[in-house]
């Protein structure tokens, strides 16, 4: 049997009952989706590949990974990664792909041996497209994922203008290498944008510091002190302070102040500021 | 058990440390010594050991309790114990600090390696 004779067959599967198959998986479809998709689109998106499906077929199509697969392929990109931006499971969006097999399912009762034979190769390759659909769904949602890990890292790590030449980072949260390194970028272009000689970066908010995240601040503060600016670090809690002496990590040469108020007062007093107090409080 | 694949592994090791710690009633210093530890030597795991996995568990002896964590690779192991435990000393870019450093940070360390085998790093923090 040659794989000329299979194509026809799989195309007189789709084709038989013509227009009405395509509206058959409309239907199958909208059921297992409900509004999130509207009819509208789903009908255009199931007839474009539905004939796309149908003229690679007629093209003697073999596989997923055919040639003449080329334009279904796309279509099908295309379906998962608008299922996977709108939240739809892996689930919901194969099953687009998996119900034409349902659908079709009726031609079997008809029971000729090549209906069923053309019937097992079309479900063969319609397994092989939902997998496809899967595939792509999978990647969207990493990069999708990926994305907000970035943009989170972005939020989570302002630099602000505490003062006239003194800028601060409060750091809250776990600090791994990747964040811990765009903080750093941000306070080092910070400090050329502002114009800044006094930087404050205020780990209050950090559970624990080991090594990595230590040399990450050390090398910043050296890059900061190069670039004619001075650093002080401030909310070392007593549990790191432990934990950093512990380690045996030197700060030596490093202004540390208890809390974020403290270094401001350094980083005012250095900066030439005055800071007075009135006996009586402000009139 | 925790896979120690990439960086982000190193932060979960963390949390399950934290909530062990957490639950084994170590004081709030301890906790920290014992987070950091756990830092250190996933981190060696993944950079030098290639990758390996992370137990860790409540652990109790005679009337004592406390947490501990084993970490285990099969990469190329350590040649000579007594320099990757001397302060400062790295093959890599790092600070030399890890492994010295977390032996003062718990109360039980031990460290096993067979050249071209692997590491195994097991520590204890008692809560008091
Ligand atoms: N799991 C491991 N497998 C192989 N070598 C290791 C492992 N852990 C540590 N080492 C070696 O010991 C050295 C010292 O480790 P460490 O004290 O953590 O310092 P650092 O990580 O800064 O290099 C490392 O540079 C490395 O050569
Ligand atoms: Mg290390």
């Amino acid at each position: 049997m040659s794989e000329q004779a299979d194509a026809v067959d799989l195309v007189d599967l789709l084709s038989v009952e013509g227009e009405d198959l395509a509206a058959a998986w409309v239907r199958e479809v909208s059921g297992s989706l409900g509004r999130r998709v509207s009819a509208a689109e789903l009908e255009r998106e199931l007839r474009e590949l539905y004939e796309a499906l149908v003229e690679a077929l007629r093209q003697d199509a073999v596989d997923v990974h055919s040639e003449q697969m080329s334009e279904v392929r796309a279509l099908l990109t295309e379906l998962s990664r608008s299922r996977a931006r709108k939240g739809f499971s892996p689930t919901e969006t194969a099953i687009s792909v998996f119900a034409l097999k349902r659908v079709l399912e009726p031609v079997l009762r008809k029971g000729s041996s090549e209906s069923v034979h053309a019937y097992l190769q079309l479900s063969r390759l319609l397994d092989e497209l939902g997998l496809f659909t899967i595939e792509t769904y999978t990647q969207t949602r990493d990069a999708l994922i990926t994305a907000q890990a970035e943009q989170l890292l972005e939020l989570s790590t302002p630099v602000v203008r505490l003062w006239d030449g003194v800028i601060a980072v409060p750091l809250v949260g776990t600090l791994d290498s990747a964040r811990t390194q765009v903080v750093m970028e941000k306070l080092l272009q910070a400090l050329v944008d502002t114009g800044s000689e006094q930087a404050i970066i205020d780990i209050t908010g950090v559970p624990a510091v080991d090594t990595q995240v230590a040399q990450h601040l050390l090398k910043t503060i050296v890059a900061a002190r190069l670039m004619g600016a001075e650093c002080t670090v401030s909310g070392i809690s007593p549990q790191i302070a432990q934990t950093i002496v512990a380690l045996g990590i030197e700060f030596e040469g490093i202004a540390t102040k208890a809390s974020l108020a403290d270094a401001l007062k350094l980083a005012l007093r250095r900066s030439g500021v005055d800071l007075v107090a009135h006996r009586d409080g402000l009139r | 058990m925790h896979p120690v694949e990439r960086n982000g592994d190193v932060v979960h090791i963390r949390q399950a440390i934290r909530a062990l710690a957490q639950e084994g009633g170590l004081s709030l210093v301890d906790q920290t010594k014992m987070i950091t530890a756990a830092s250190e030597l996933a981190r060696n795991t993944l950079i030098y050991g290639g990758g390996g996995v992370v137990r860790a568990g409540a652990v109790a002896k005679d009337d004592r309790r406390g947490v501990g964590a084993v970490f285990e690779d099969s990469g190329p192991g350590i040649a000579d114990v007594a320099q990757a435990m001397t302060d400062g000393w790295t093959s890599g870019t790092g600070m030399g600090l890890g492994l010295s450093g977390s032996r003062r940070l718990v109360d039980e360390f031990d460290l096993r390696t067979t050249p071209g085998e692997g590491t195994t790093v097991t520590i204890i923090k008692w809560a008091r």
